[in-house]
């Protein structure tokens, strides 16, 4: 297994925010965690990858069997784990280039390899940034500064092409995506897919999951999974809204 | 902040410098104080003419009724100048005609500092003037220079092989009586370079000197003088690193440039002296006094600047631009860590028509440091049409350090334009998980972020300096995060 999740609590200020979240992702699985805002999907992902300020007050997440909360963020990504932010942050006179390569080689350096010659990398970027259809205007430019909301999830999955991690996180990447932004980035996320890889998709609407389909669908609610299922679950969803979800759990617990 | 980042902090902010060692060099040294009898022993061991020692005991004069400048953003402890020596020159037992002649350990010093002047002969064609203490020991390169036309050498030679030179353009641009340091420097300056441009040459090197200093108790008093003749052109670099002392060491160095008609000089510092230990005990005090002249028409003069060493830093890089159409540059790095104060800065004098000048001032606090920019553009009445662009800029790391800009602005005509920009900003937690999260750890990010902000003067730097830099800005701040 690939990802375990057991029993997570999380608190934000003492506030308890995850509430006893359960998930396991295989390797090549798509996973989409739905549900409604403010209810912790974001939460879980900056968990996943090591952010700081969140009390994990009980439970474990395991990584290919590893404890996962003992590391510090920079090793979860060297041992694959991608997260592909809501809100990617720009940083000033760090070109994307350097930004990237940067990356790849401390990425490398940890698997004991030499660090990737100026000409491999290059011609890593040219096929990858294609992928996404990002032009070298963009990759020239400082990190993600001056980037429009599309092209700035584009990069984000350009960076997902260029580290080739195990485990990808996508917060909400559809969110602001045009129609057209969004085929770009599903058919990126399609075509990085392997039998080695797994993605989970953080979302709120079903829309990105006409482009990128799921294996599996979790709904996410109040700080717990309280559904899970195949894709039909998300149409579902959609169809019947999140009060349906509301509706059944309180069911559940009368 | 987070826990995690505040631990870092403190760590890194507590890392030791890293060029700390001692060369074991039999220094020659004049005795403890300052007296007429002080400077007569300099000027005589110097085997200097007359006119320079009457040069020097005037400026003693001044300087013994000057006080020191207090309005700098810094405390600086009382400096008993009685207590130092001011003179120390490595013992020398003939002259030096190659490198094999160079005393080994000395050698092994450069070696330390990844400088072999060897290496940089062979590799990177930079004529090297290194001065260990106060004495040049080698000067390379001056033949390639000489066909050129090029002088460059010790201050001493200079004195001694072009007197008439020095004689018209020593003070030029820094008067004896500028100021309490500058004074004081004027009266015991012991060594430093020369260098004469002569008319449309342009230097085929980048010319470069390694400062040091290395005997204890020794107050450093380098004199630097540069003269860029008519269209002439060159490109200056002037390094420095200092072993670790206990006690603080005065620096009270001045450069001087004198830019003709259509001339060009870039001069270039990384300064990376020791700074003394976490709690803020020892290292330099650096107190600069650096100016040019655009004296002919469209003449250009540029400062670039990395400043992360010295205790304590006191230093304005200024240019006078005389000439017309004449321009001035000054782009900054300063950084500063657990007990450094700096306040730095530039001065822009408009005196001729259409001149233009530009101030990029990168500061970055960590620690519990403090750092000033502090600058002055003026415009006279005669400097119609002329321009100014200021840009200062400050970077926090971590919350007991500051910064502060004190810019000043004189217009004296309406045609002049004078524009100033001013940011603060801190490196955000979300800018170094993003980074973390790409799988570059903690202090990475940091050398990474504060490299991409300082990005803008890191450029200005000749190409072999930039590496030296960018690996000092990230030493200088391991990790220090805010």
């Amino acid at each position: 297994m690939l990802l375990q999740v057991k029993n997570l609590h999380v608190s934000i200020n003492g506030k308890e925010i995850l509430k006893g979240v359960n998930l396991e992702v295989n390797k090549g699985e798509v996973h989409a965690i739905m549900g409604p805002n403010g209810t912790g999907k974001s939460t879980l992902a900056a968990v996943i990858a090591g952010k700081n300020g969140y009390e994990i007050t009980q439970g474990e997440i395991l990584y290919n069997g590893k404890n996962l909360l003992d590391m510090p963020p920079e090793v979860r990504a060297q041992e694959g784990i991608f997260l592909g932010f809501q809100y990617p942050v720009e940083i000033p006179g760090v070109s994307m280039t350097n930004f990237m390569r940067t990356a790849l080689n401390e990425i490398r350096k940890y698997h004991g390899q030499e660090p990737m010659s100026a000409k491999d990398f290059l011609a890593r970027m040219t096929e990858k940034k294609d992928l996404v259809e990002l032009t070298s205007k963009l990759t020239n430019r400082s990190v993600n500064e001056g980037f429009s909301g599309g092209e700035k999830k584009k990069n984000e999955i350009f960076q997902m092409a260029m580290l080739d991690p195990q485990l990808s996180i996508l917060d909400e990447t559809d969110s602001g995506l045009d129609i057209d932004a969004l085929r770009i980035v599903a058919h990126g996320v399609n075509k990085l897919k392997t039998k080695e890889n797994a993605t989970v998709v953080i979302t709120h609407y079903q829309r990105l999951l006409d482009y990128i389909v799921p294996d599996f669908v979790h709904v996410l609610f109040e700080g717990k999974v309280v559904l899970s299922g195949g894709k039909e679950l998300a149409l579902e969803l959609e169809e019947k809204g999140y009060d349906w979800i509301k509706k059944e759990t309180e069911n559940h617990s009368k | 902040m987070a826990q995690d980042d505040k631990q870092l902090i403190q760590e890194v902010t507590q890392s030791e410098y890293k060029y700390g060692f001692i060369t074991n060099i039999e220094t020659e040294t004049a005795i403890k104080g300052l007296t007429e009898d002080t400077i007569r022993f300099i000027s005589l061991k110097k085997t200097e003419p007359e006119w320079l020692l009457e040069y020097r005991l005037k400026a003693f004069a001044k300087w013994k009724e000057m006080k020191q400048p207090n309005w700098a953003q810094l405390k600086i402890p009382e400096i008993d100048f009685q207590e130092i020596i001011y003179y120390a020159a490595p013992k020398r037992k003939k002259e030096l005609e190659s490198l094999d002649q160079v005393d080994p350990e000395l050698l092994d010093t450069f070696n330390k500092l990844g400088i072999s002047l060897d290496e940089q002969k062979r590799l990177s064609g930079v004529a090297v003037d290194a001065v260990i203490d106060s004495v040049s020991v080698k000067t390379t390169f001056t033949e390639t220079l000489s066909k050129h036309g090029i002088l460059f050498c010790s201050f001493s030679e200079a004195v001694k092989n072009h007197p008439d030179l020095v004689k018209k353009y020593l003070g030029m641009a820094v008067p004896p009586s500028d100021n309490f340091f500058a004074a004081l420097n004027t009266a015991v300056f012991s060594d430093g370079s020369f260098c004469f441009i002569p008319k449309g040459v342009r230097s085929p090197m980048e010319l470069s000197t390694y400062f040091r200093i290395n005997a204890a108790n020794t107050g450093q008093f380098e004199r630097t003088l540069i003269i860029a003749d008519e269209g002439s052109y060159v490109s200056y670099m002037e390094g420095c690193t200092a072993p670790q002392r206990d006690e603080n060491q005065l620096h009270a160095a001045v450069v001087e440039i004198i830019a003709m008609k259509d001339a060009e000089v870039k001069y270039s510092t990384v300064q990376n002296w020791y700074p003394g230990d976490k709690n803020g005990r020892g290292g330099i005090f650096n107190f600069v006094t650096k100016r040019g002249i655009c004296k002919g028409d469209h003449s250009k003069i540029s400062w670039t600047q990395v400043e992360t060493g010295s205790a304590i830093t006191w230093k304005y890089p200024s240019c006078i631009l005389s000439g017309d159409n004449s321009i001035g540059e000054f782009y900054s790095v300063a950084v500063t860590n657990n007990h450094q104060q700096a306040d730095t800065g530039s001065k822009m004098i408009h005196l001729g028509k259409n001149t233009k000048s530009t101030i990029i001032s990168k500061g970055i606090s960590a620690g519990q440091s403090q750092n000033s920019y502090r600058g002055l553009v003026k415009m006279t009445k005669r400097a119609t049409n002329s321009r100014n662009f200021s840009q200062c800029d400050s970077l926090l790391l971590g919350d007991k350090c500051g910064a502060h800009t004190f810019p000043y602005i004189e217009g004296a005509n309406k045609s002049s334009i004078i524009e100033h920009e001013a940011t603060t900003s801190k490196i955000s937690e979300d800018q170094l998980f993003y980074c973390q999260q790409r799988g570059i750890n903690q202090e990475s990010a940091v050398g990474l972020i504060v490299n991409g902000y300082a990005k803008e003067v890191l450029n200005k730097l000749p190409m072999e300096f930039a590496v030296e830099a960018q690996k000092l800005l990230s030493i200088s701040l391991e990790g220090s995060v805010g």
